[in-house]
């Protein structure tokens, strides 16, 4: 479960002072399909990165299975990244000199998996996310948008995390692969009941989820349950 | 993280920008070969002097006139400046209990001539039949200096090789020829064994006559430039010395010697410290380009944190420990500095080798010197690397990753 409590997150920049989030609160229970959206600028990449134990709030607190997160320490918040939850981050960030294949597993490496087990899990990683094959010893820069994409997705699905974050996961895909990637978000949801936010811009991709939290100027707008759900039927991947 | 996948991960990033590595490796290479060799030129030197000292003679004690010091009266070659010692303190030496030889000594430099018409300019070393025991020298075809040419004033001399084939040339046999030693005739009755190496007087180059005929003929004193003698036991040297000294104090009827007893353990002495000191002074030298090699390291790593500062973020983000980064970059610059000891060892022996085959000192690379260096090298891989590591390892995920 998540719970934000009145959040507020502040950058400073020298002397100017931005206000990102400003008094954010929501839960999330678990086995949720929750999508976030939001003008550019809103504040969701920043909202994701707090629900993802990557930053902490300037004020109010966060609450991942009632427990605060800014009690935790360092060690016990990489453990939580490395074993709870997986990113799909909006820039991809791929380790540029390392393979699919590597990347896939490196959330594996530091979870201390022995190299077997590490390669099978990363094989069917990107088999789940329809990445082609022959592309799996490729380095990052070989690949098209679309493919780094899957990649991400790959990566983040390989730990089998109880809570999947995804920013813009769709964003560079095209329409049968984007289906692709939000019908394996779907079955993660309906048949593993694992928890999954999904940020995007879409209200198409956004109508994919069972609520939908919209975001303006750091202020939550609009929360409310998805009344016509769409469902990918043909969830062949 | 396990270790095999650290090393993974090492390799990788060192082979990523492999002429970066290199030169960062070069750099250590250079310092660790230049104190090995540096270290081991020294050691080489130093056992090269010792050993030639020690061939010298064995529980040798050596009484010079006038007063001088232990160290300087070694190199100083204008012995017996100040003239007190006689043939008679040698005879009265012998008395000293322990005492094994006693070999009064007077040496000048002479321009001697053979009738082939070769000349040389070497030392006449004017000697009793004990020298070749005191000394360690020994004759390779017929006789040294004997007691009846000493007794009866005989013109007669015994060569060092070197002096017999500069004037006879090589392979011949000098033996009943004839050199002239300040318009001397004198028979050459024996040649000395090649002793080799470079002593400080190396009787390969000298020539032995009769101390009575070197006092009476060519120096025309009665003089002894130096009295050396040998003790029975290395033990026995400084009750030896002791006596010794007290015997000429009293037979010169003077308050403080006006001789100095130098043993060979002295001049030993003398000649490791400076010796030490001068190994210490190469090997810091060679110590500084060390350090300048552990700054290259630093600096690389400094720069490889911050262009990586992305994947520090973005491993962080998939649940690196900080210190699993830490370690990552503190492995980088281990293996550089390994690589580079490693590569400098094998440098630092081959430039060892080439110096003992090309000049004339022996070089030793001691165990001794191959552990500091590893160890020093593995010293400048933590020191150098832990701050760019500690860097690396405190950086904040998330601005890490959204650096550009
Ligand atoms: N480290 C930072 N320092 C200063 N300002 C920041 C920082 N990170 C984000 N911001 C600001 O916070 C605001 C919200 O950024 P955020 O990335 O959360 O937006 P977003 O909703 O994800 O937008 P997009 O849809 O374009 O991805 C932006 O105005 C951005 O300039
Ligand atoms: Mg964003």
């Amino acid at each position: 479960m998540m719970e934000c409590r009145d959040i507020v997150k502040t950058y400073v920049t020298g002397e100017i002072e931005t206000q990102v989030l400003k008094r954010v609160s929501f839960t999330i229970r678990d086995g949720e399909f929750v999508a976030i959206m939001g003008p550019s600028g809103s504040g969701k990449s920043t909202l994701m990165h707090i629900l993802g134990c990557l930053d902490v709030p300037t004020q109010g607190s966060y609450l991942l299975d009632g427990r605060d997160v800014a009690q935790l320490n360092d060690d016990e918040l990489a453990d939580i990244r490395n074993r709870k939850i997986g990113f799909v981050f909006q820039s991809f960030n791929l380790l540029p000199r390392a393979s699919v294949l590597r990347n896939v597993m490196l959330p594996l490496v530091y979870a201390g998996n022995d190299p077997g087990t590490r390669s099978g899990l990363a094989e069917s990683a990107l088999r789940a996310s329809a990445f082609p094959e022959q592309f799996w010893r490729h380095k990052p820069n070989q690949l098209s948008g679309g493919m780094m994409q899957r990649v991400a997705i790959a990566r983040a699905l390989v730990n089998n995390p109880s809570l999947v974050l995804a920013d813009e996961p769709t964003g560079n895909l095209d329409s049968v692969t984007g289906e692709a990637v939000l019908a394996t978000f779907q079955r993660l949801h309906s048949e593993q009941g694992r928890t999954i936010v999904l940020i995007t811009h879409e209200p198409y991709v956004a109508e994919h989820a069972g609520r939908i939290i919209h975001i303006r100027d750091g202020q939550i707008a609009d929360d409310h349950e998805v009344r016509q759900r769409r469902l990918v039927r043909n969830a062949g991947i | 993280m396990k270790l095999r996948d650290l090393l993974l991960e090492t390799n990788s990033a060192l082979t990523a920008n492999k002429a970066r590595s290199g030169l960062t490796i070069l750099g250590i290479v250079i310092g660790i070969a230049s104190v090995i060799a540096m270290v081991s030129i020294g050691a080489g030197t130093q056992s090269t002097i010792e050993s030639n000292i020690e061939g010298l003679g064995s529980n040798l004690l050596t009484v010079l006139p006038g007063v001088q010091q232990a160290g300087r009266a070694f190199v100083s070659a204008g012995r017996g400046s100040a003239q007190t010692l006689t043939n008679d303190d040698a005879e009265a030496l012998r008395s000293v209990s322990g005492v094994a030889a006693v070999s009064p000594e007077v040496s000048r430099r002479y321009q001697i001539s053979a009738t082939t018409g070769n000349n040389t300019n070497s030392n006449v070393m004017g000697a009793v039949p004990a020298y070749a025991a005191v000394h360690n020298v020994a004759v390779a075809m017929g006789t040294f200096i004997t007691e009846q040419s000493q007794r009866s004033l005989g013109r007669v001399a015994v060569l060092g090789p070197t002096v017999s084939e500069d004037l006879f040339g090589e392979g011949v046999d000098p033996l009943g020829k004839t050199i002239r030693i300040n318009r001397i005739n004198f028979k050459v009755i024996g040649m000395l064994q090649t002793k080799g190496g470079s002593g400080f007087s190396n009787p390969d180059d000298m020539v032995f006559v009769p101390l009575s005929s070197m006092q009476k003929l060519l120096a025309g004193s009665d003089y002894v430039s130096s009295i050396a003698m040998t003790s029975e036991q290395k033990d026995l040297m400084a009750s030896v010395q002791a006596e010794a000294s007290a015997l000429l104090t009293m037979r010169h009827r003077v308050a403080t010697p006006d001789f100095s007893i130098i043993s060979q353990a002295d001049i030993l002495g003398t000649l490791s410290q400076v010796m030490t000191a001068f190994t210490v002074f190469l090997a810091s030298i060679a110590g500084i380009s060390l350090v300048v090699g552990g700054i290259g390291i630093m600096n690389m790593m400094l720069t490889a944190v911050t262009e990586r500062t992305r994947e520090i973020g973005l491993r962080m983000a998939l649940g690196a420990k900080r210190r699993e980064v830490a370690a990552q970059f503190l492995a980088e610059s281990i293996a550089l500095t390994f690589i580079g000891g490693a590569v400098g060892i094998g440098l630092g022996w081959v430039i060892a080798r080439l110096v003992s085959r090309l000049g004339s000192i022996a070089t030793r690379v001691s165990p001794e010197s191959v552990a500091l260096a590893f160890g020093v090298a593995a010293a400048i891989g933590i020191v150098f690397g832990y701050y760019p590591a500690r860097r690396a390892a405190k950086l904040n995920p998330i601005e890490a990753l959204r650096h550009e």
